[in-house]
């Protein structure tokens, strides 16, 4: 699907990194954090004519278009070792 | 820790003492959109982002703090030796009566500063954006002071604080593309 130069495929929502643990932390350490990334970051000015969801589905989904969409379940508490 | 070096960042030259100008200057100094909210905002931000951009924290909100001291070196300046009844007809009459000729960090209106000026969200785009939302209004905030003045040698100083907050709009929303940016995958140019 090839929309504004970017297909839904070129971007995550969600990135993760691995901050720096020190061999002090107090806490056990989560090892790897995440951000989320939704997809206004990289639509731009939203080009006409985008796939629409069905009216029922839009309404569910809190937009018309798929190119919005950020599902958001809970954070990433990530794993003890990746 | 810091390093302290015992110079302006930019030479600050007032011309003439003018309390009128530092009430509407102080705006900057503890204002919403002020050097203290930035530098405290950015420093403060810096535990919960991902490790790449916590360096431009640290130096941004280092520099603020270096264009804090030269808005309170404007500040001191421009009510240096200013009478109670100069301070009165410039509107600082209740400033003065609080505060005699030292600086306070409060808005235009006398308002003081307060921490709620300032946010970390956790999100690094929602903190991101608030950073350059902030340097935005701060810009805004100098060009209407500079329209305010007409000494040019304090115009000097501020055109140069100013343009430094374009530049750090500028590395913040760059900061923003490391971080849309996908790790470990392949750049193909």
């Amino acid at each position: 699907m090839k929309k504004a130069g970017i297909s839904m495929n070129e971007f995550t929502q969600r990135k993760y990194y691995r901050p720096y643990v020190s061999p002090f932390d107090p806490c056990p350490p989560i090892r790897v954090k995440s951000y989320e990334t939704p997809p206004q970051l990289y639509l731009g000015f939203q080009p006409y004519n985008l796939p629409q969801f069905k009216p029922q589905q839009a309404l569910y989904c809190g937009t018309l278009w798929p190119a919005l969409f950020s599902p958001y379940e809970g954070k990433y508490w990530g794993r003890d070792e990746e | 820790m810091w390093i302290y070096e015992k110079k302006l960042q930019y030479p600050v030259k007032v011309s003439t003492c003018n309390p009128m100008l530092a009430k509407y200057l102080i705006e900057q100094y503890g204002g919403a959109d002020g050097e203290l909210s930035a530098a405290l905002r950015y420093l403060n931000q810096r535990y919960a982002i991902p490790d790449k951009v916590i360096g431009l924290l640290t130096d941004i909100g280092t520099e603020e703090f270096a264009h804090l001291e030269m808005i309170a070196t404007m500040v001191y300046k421009l009510t240096k030796d200013a009478k109670p009844e100069q301070m009165e007809e410039a509107g600082l009459g209740d400033f003065y009566v609080n505060h005699d000729n030292a600086l306070y960090y409060n808005n235009a209106s006398g308002v003081p500063w307060t921490a709620s000026y300032i946010q970390a969200k956790g999100d690094p785009i929602a903190d991101l954006y608030e950073d350059i939302a902030a340097e935005e209004k701060a810009r805004a905030t100098y060009q209407w002071i500079i329209d305010m003045s007409d000494d040019p040698d304090l115009n000097d100083g501020l055109k140069f604080l100013r343009e430094r907050e374009i530049v750090h709009s500028q590395r913040f929303r760059e900061a923003v593309e490391m971080l849309k940016e996908e790790r470990d995958r392949q750049r193909i140019f």
